[in-house]
């Protein structure tokens, strides 16, 4: 792997993250990161979506037409997930089960389009996909940040195992309620490129 | 020929559309019997839980053999009637006119003891929620349930489909001590209601949990008249 790939597949896990630089998916990170499992499972999906879709795109990218671009990407990233449910519900019920309302937001993930329109479009196929790979893992490492947190003091719990001892709660502590809500999955998300931006001063807008 | 041009456009929508209509058809076509089959065991496994049991994808089927005992259709007076009880969904049921309505009941048999099993279903925050639950043979005691759901909130309203949530369920009661049926409450945590057995519901997952109250109110209550026909 030459230096270029290198910086393709590296540089989305700091200083191109895809949520605390980019400013995209949001919104999915403050839906599934209330409790760690979920985020992971989120995390991985997308990153097997991003990194397909961006493949297929750049395998096609010199016979799509401008000007219906966008719904091409659509129509790809759509199909992905739609046989990646199938063949889970087919083979892996259980992981289907706990990906289901997941699918439709992976779909709707600006982190998705993003990159299918910024990178795939104008780069070759290997390439495009250690983008999604590196990209989807940017956005997971987010994500299981904040449902770190959230989790562990909003239900004192981390992967569903009890991490506050029974004496915690009997000495007056009180799980954290706000954490489960999704504005303190923006709060946190907000500290992290806090501490991100003080830590790279490349990133600190003059 | 010009990659832009109006023909080059609608030719490759129209191919590109064709083709993925097909890859989803086939893909749909081949894996539906294998899924339905899937569907199949983890009602199975469902059912089980809702008895206390613990099952795998593998033993599912055997233990469903070993413990339950009679799977039969109740009419909306609580009498026995014909038909098939494991396909039988309150989901296409309940958008029949009610007399018509064909209520599922499955006996099983735990450690000498009859249970019954009685299927319920509702609606949740984002989509569809259903389960089962089983109570002892006084038709009044829950011995346990299980709640599923679609696409409720993971970490909230998804919480339902945890032990945590349905182990509360264990020993309450469906009727008040003069036997009316008054359901079982589901109330935010910490509250308390009068004159009905309650559970906690899901912090963070208020609507989950009052669509669960409602369920449990609309099709435990459809079973009603079966459940007041004591042996």
């Amino acid at each position: 792997m030459n230096e270029k790939n290198k910086a393709i597949l590296f540089n989305p896990l700091s200083k191109d993250n895809p949520v605390t630089v980019q400013m995209l998916g949001i919104c999915s990170a403050l839906a599934v990161t209330s409790k760690l499992e979920p985020a992971v499972i989120m995390a991985i999906s997308v990153t097997a979506v991003i990194a397909f879709s961006n493949l297929i795109i750049s395998l096609i990218r010199n016979s799509v037409p401008g000007r219906i671009r966008i719904i091409v990407q659509l129509l790809v990233v759509a199909a992905l997930v739609t046989v990646i449910n199938e063949i889970l519900k087919a083979f892996a019920y259980d992981v289907s089960k706990q990906l289901s309302v997941f699918i439709g937001l992976i779909i709707t993930n600006c982190i998705v389009m993003g990159r299918l329109e910024a990178f795939a479009l104008g780069n070759k196929p290997w390439p495009s996909f250690l983008d999604g790979i590196g990209n989807g893992v940017g956005y997971g490492l987010i994500l299981v940040i904040v449902g770190f947190f959230r989790e562990l003091f909003g239900s004192g719990t981390l992967w569903g195992f009890r991490i506050i001892p029974e004496s915690f709660y009997e000495a007056g502590y009180a799980n954290n309620g706000l954490m489960i809500l999704p504005p303190m999955a923006l709060i946190l998300v907000a500290c992290i490129i806090w501490i991100h931006r003080s830590k790279d001063k490349n990133l600190q807008e003059k | 020929m010009n990659k832009e041009g109006n023909t080059y456009t609608l030719i490759y929508s129209v191919v590109i559309v064709v083709l993925v209509a097909l890859l989803l058809a086939v893909t749909s076509q081949v894996l539906r019997p294998k899924q339905a089959q899937n569907e199949a065991i983890d009602k199975i496994r469902r059912m089980l839980t809702a008895i206390n049991l613990s099952s795998t994808n593998s033993n599912a089927e055997q233990l469903y053999k070993e413990y339950i005992t009679d799977a039969y259709l109740v009419d909306a007076q609580g009498n026995r009637t014909e038909g098939e009880a494991f396909d039988t969904e309150p989901e296409t049921e309940l958008a029949k006119p009610k007399a018509e309505r064909k209520y599922p009941v499955f006996e099983a048999v735990v450690d000498g003891n009859k249970k019954y099993i009685l299927s319920m279903r509702g609606a949740g925050l984002w989509g569809p929620i259903w389960g089962f639950i089983s109570l002892d043979d006084d038709k009044d005691t829950v011995f346990g349930a299980s709640f599923s759901h679609e696409g409720e909130t993971p970490g909230l309203g998804a919480e339902i489909e945890k032990q945590e949530f349905s182990r509360e369920f264990i020993g309450k009661k469906f009727f008040d001590k003069d036997g009316n049926f008054v359901s079982i409450a589901v109330v935010k945590a910490g509250k308390t209601v009068q004159e009905q057995d309650y559970v906690d519901g899901i912090s963070g997952g208020t609507i989950t949990s009052q669509g669960v109250n409602a369920m449990l109110k609309a099709s435990i209550g459809a079973y009603e008249p079966f459940l007041k026909i004591k042996q």
